[in-house]
This record gives C-alpha cells, structure tokens and sequence, in this order.
C-alpha cells in the first residue's frame, strides 16, 4: 500500500495517485469480512474459547486454592502424593529420551533417504496416536499379563511388568511414540540436506557432522517435540490407568493419584495436584509458541 | 531394489534402530492382542458383537463422538477463520490455547469439565432445569413472573449425561479441526477472493461458493481426525460421563471393566474391534486429505 502511494508520480497527477489508492481500497474491501461478520464470528469463537479452554483451567486453580495457601501447601506433605509425583517424574525421565533417540533415528532416515516401505514406516510411527489409550494399556496387559503371551515365562522368572513400573513406562513409552519423530522429520525434510553433504565434503565424520550440523539445524523443532512428549509422558491416563494397578505408594501415577483423590471426594487435594499439571500444561504451551516462532523463521532464513 | 550409494551415513544404522524399536514397541504388543483375539476363535467375536451391552456403549460412543466432531467442526473453522484472517489483540495467545487439549493431562480436563458441568458447578448451576430462573430471579429484584413461568422448564442435565460425555469429546476433537484447517485457510490466495468480487459477487457468495468449497475437503479430515480420537477417548470422559451401563458406559470404559473382572478373551475381542474401527477412520481421513490436497494444489 505505502509503497503504490509513494510512487514517484510527476506533478499534476495527482487523479492518477487518487484512483490507485481507490482501487487498493476497493481491493481490501473485496478480500475482508464486513464489520458484522467479524464481530459475530468473534463473538461465537472467543465464546467458545472461554467456556471450553478458560473456564476449565480457572477452575483447577480456584478449586486448589479454595481452602487457602496453607491447605494447598499441606497437601503436598503427603506421602502417597509426594509418592505419585516423584513416580512421575521417574516414568518421563525414562520414555522421553528414548523417544527423544527413536525420533532422531526415525526423522534421520525418513528425511534423508528413499527405500522402499517408506510410506508404511510412516503411518507405523503415527499409529500409536491413533489408537484408543485404553488399547494401548491393553497390548500390554496381553503381552506381559499373567494371562498373556509371555506371562507365564516372566512368572517363572519372577519379572514383573504389569502393575510394576516397566509396565507403566512401557505404554507412556507406546503413546508418547510418534511426538519427537512427527516434529523433526517435516523440518529435516524441508530444510534439505546440502549443509551436511557440505560437512561430509569438508571431511567431517557421520557422528560428527549429525551433532554440530544436523542437531544445531533442528534444535527448537526438536526441543517443541521434546516438551510436547513429555507433557504427554507426564499426564497419560488411560494406558498407565490399565497396566498399574493403582497401588497406592507403588504405582500411582500424578494422573492415577488425581483420579482416587477424586473419587474419594478429596477435592482441594486432587485439585492441587491437578493445579501441577495444569501448569506444566501451560508452561508446555508457551515454550511450544516459542519454538515453532524460532522453527519458522529458521525455515524462512534457509529459503532465503 | 536398485543398489544406489547414499552420500550419507547411517542410512542402515537409523533405519535397523527405528524398526528394532518399533518393532519392541508397537508390533509385539499388536500381535499380542491378534493372539488372544484370536485364541477365543470366531464365537468370542460374534458373542462381542451380539452383546446389548456392547452394542449400547458402541452406540454411545459413535453417537457422542459424531455430534462432539460437528460441534468441533463449526467451531474450529471460525476459530481458525478468525486465527488467520483477523488481528485483534491477544490473538497469539488464543493461537497457542488451542493446542492446550494436546498439553492438558486427559485427567485434569476430566475432573476439570466434570465439576464445571456439575449440577452445583459454574456453568452446571444455570444449565440444569431451572437454573436460568434462578438466575434471572437473583439479578432482578421484582422478578417478572410471566418469564419467571417460562424460564422455569428450561435447562438439561449436563454432567453425568451423554450430553457431558460430548462436551468433554468437544474439548479434546477441537484442536484436530484448527489445526488442520488454519494452514489452508492461509494458503488460500487473495487473489481469487478479488476475482470473485471483480466478477460481482457480494462477500457472502464470495464465501459460500468460493471459499467453503476450497476448505470442505479440510474440515472434513479435521472433523474425521476429532471423530476417530474421540471414539477412544478414556480419561476426559469418565468422570463427567456418571459411567451406568446401557446409558452412559462408552467402549473404551468396557474394557477396563471387562479387564477388571479377568475376562480377558473379552477384552482382546473388544480391543481388536475398537483398533480396526480406528484403523478404518484414519484411512478415511487419509483419503479426505487426499482429496484436499487435489482441491488446494496450484
């Protein structure tokens, strides 16, 4: 627009630089919505945010924090809750960086390569994100379960998995899957391959050339899949829900921990620790605006 | 396969890792569940999908699923339309709390949504029978009773109803309809709006029978994305869902029950029946995808 009006139009044309300016006018009324339409579709939409995304959240603080700073803090003294969330903490420690080395190793040969089975490999690692949590804890149970295929040789060695913490990081491990590999492959992918065939040129190593070029190249997209899985790890429900047990000081999991709390009409303490979560979601979703800003304009700057 | 050279390494290190580990993680466990699916021979299926029990909570699911993905599918693309199309402040903010179903713990919305909905919660108080009016009694101070009469009736149970298992189903399908629709919406050009203004279309038309068409195809694979997580969907719903059989149980639910009581034949039947049913919805929305990149490639 300021560049059509400052056009270097001799003098005495100023009809000219009139009827430019009108037909850009009547050009940005054609492509934008009239007033009304703006203001219902906002209206419904900012609605819809508030009731389905804001209300929800206000009310896990309101709930912690009913009964006060002191009850909220109490609750953290605990033992079974103190319990859950160091569980927690345990069970991410352990999915997320495998994860985080499957979904290099899978983004490495899927963007780099071609082979054959490439498309089945693809849809095999978005699987899990389709699959109901509740199949996921399942599998597991049939797998490792007394019952299962391999049940009665773990009996017999006496390895426990079901209702055990394998177990429990075995299916976060299964619905966490996919997160870091469906991140990094498209940004590989879109940002070629050239800089390392250049690194290798140069006479660096594979190891060498994957660490200071590959991983510098990709580090917010993989940092956004990093937190994304992890936030998943952390909170997962319905698989861990099915191969833990719910034993209380063993396998209760922040989430699991959440919903007996809840059951048991202990409301200001599920909440409180739903309120951790909560805030790990947030903190989850600031660093995930963060990074896909700093992916894009990494994206950008290598199509210059 | 031809015998190329990569210039590349670690094309077989990378590609022998993945399939070991997908192999370990996903494939093991699959075969499993045909295993026992399968050890219960045909009459475990057919007795699965003969079961009223059965037939009920995939009736639910299918039920609240589809209208949660419709709700979803409204919703999203305004949301999306008003992310891409118009600023206003806080705009980045509401772009990054659409994902936040994605980040969110299932639980913490669950019990998030349940006391909300609640008959004594927030937005529950209002929505039971007779809530506006005692809203509306509240506020004015001689109320009016002509209205008072024709508030009185109006409001639904919301938790504990197939109702609250749809709004949950509502939260958790939305980001899928956003998220795919809002890079369409930005890849639409401005210069077939202008065409279609040139050509005399007021901005309704404009939008009915040049924008939506280019978008359907979109909305649909988002739709069918919401649907088919929402089909499995567990725990955003078993708190707000009140659980009874025949009424408020959905599949997922049954099969921890039937778990829970050993019957595991039971659960594998089940288990199978709900992962192809998946499988079947993300081909469907593969082939909508398709479909929408024919109608958006330029």
């Amino acid at each position: 627009m300021a560049g059509i009006a400052q056009l270097n139009l001799p003098s005495g044309e100023d009809a000219t630089r009139a009827r430019i300016i009108a037909r850009n006018q009547l050009a940005r009324r054609a492509t934008s919505d009239p007033f009304w339409m703006k203001a219902i579709v906002l209206t419904l939409s900012l609605g819809f945010l508030f009731v389905f995304f804001v209300l929800p959240l206000a009310l896990v603080f309101q709930e912690a924090f009913r009964k006060g700073w002191e009850a909220y803090l109490k609750v953290f003294d605990d033992r079974a809750t103190t319990h859950s969330i160091w569980l927690t903490l345990q069970v991410a420690l352990i999915a997320v960086p495998l994860n985080t080395v499957f979904g290099l190793a899978a983004a490495w040969c899927v963007a780099h390569f071609r082979f054959r089975g490439k498309q089945l490999l693809s849809v095999l690692i978005e699987l899990p994100l389709w699959v109901s949590p509740v199949v996921a804890g399942l599998i597991y149970v049939l797998l490792f379960g007394r019952q299962g295929l391999l049940g009665p040789w773990l009996f017999e060695k006496d390895i426990k998995i079901i209702f055990a913490l394998p177990g429990i990081v075995l299916s976060t491990v299964f619905v966490t899957f996919p997160f870091v590999a469906r991140v990094v492959t498209p940004q590989l992918q879109a940002l070629g391959r050239a800089e390392e065939e250049a690194a290798l040129t140069l006479g660096a190593n594979g190891w060498s050339t994957f660490w200071r070029v590959t991983v510098p190249k990709i580090k917010w997209s993989l940092i956004y899949g990093i937190i994304l899985c992890n936030a998943r790890a952390m909170g997962e429900f319905g698989a861990v829900s099915v191969v833990s047990g719910h034993i209380r000081n063993q396998t209760n999991t922040m989430p699991l921990h959440i919903e007996v709390l809840y059951n048991e009409y202990q409301f200001v303490p599920a909440f409180a620790v739903a309120s951790l979560l909560a805030l790990l979601a947030l903190l989850t979703l600031v660093i995930k605006s963060a990074t896909t800003w700093f992916a894009d304009r990494a994206l950008r700057n290598a199509a210059l | 396969m031809p015998r190329t050279r990569h210039v590349l390494p670690g094309f077989r290190l990378s590609l022998g890792y993945t399939i070991t580990y997908l192999s370990i993680i996903v494939l093991a466990p699959f075969a499993a569940l045909a295993w026992k699916s399968s050890k219960g021979g045909v009459e475990i299926f057919t007795s699965t999908l003969t079961d009223k029990r059965v037939l009920a909570s995939l009736e639910l699911s299918f039920t609240t699923s589809f209208y949660a993905a419709l709700v979803c599918g409204f919703f999203g693309v305004l949301t999306a339309w008003a992310l891409e199309r118009y600023s206003f402040p806080g705009r980045r903010i509401l772009d990054a709390m659409v994902d936040l179903p994605f980040a969110l713990p299932t639980a913490v919305a669950g019990i998030a949504l349940c006391t909300l909905y609640a008959p004594n919660g927030w937005l529950g108080k209002i929505l039971s029978p007779g809530g506006l009016k005692n809203l509306y009694v509240s506020w004015v101070e001689t109320p009016n009773q002509w209205l008072v009469n024709l508030l009185e009736p109006i409001g639904f149970k919301a938790a504990y109803s197939s109702t609250g298992i749809t709004i949950a189903l509502i939260f958790i399908g939305f980001p899928f309809v956003v998220r795919t629709v809002q890079p369409i919406i930005q890849g639409l050009s401005l210069e077939v709006e202008e065409a279609a203004a040139c050509l005399g279309a007021n901005r309704w038309q404009t939008f009915w029978r040049v924008i939506f068409p280019t978008i359907l195809p979109g909305t649909l694979a988002g739709m069918t994305l919401a649907f088919g997580r929402a089909v499995g969907e567990y725990g955003s719903v078993v708190f707000i869902s009140g659980n009874m059989p025949f009424k408020t149980e959905i599949a997922p639910l049954l099969i921890v029950s039937r778990l829970e009581q050993y019957n595991y034949n039971g659960a594998a039947a089940l288990g199978f029946i709900l992962l192809v049913i998946s499988f079947l919805i993300l081909l469907f929305s593969n082939l909508l995808q398709a479909w929408n990149n024919k109608r958006t490639a330029r």
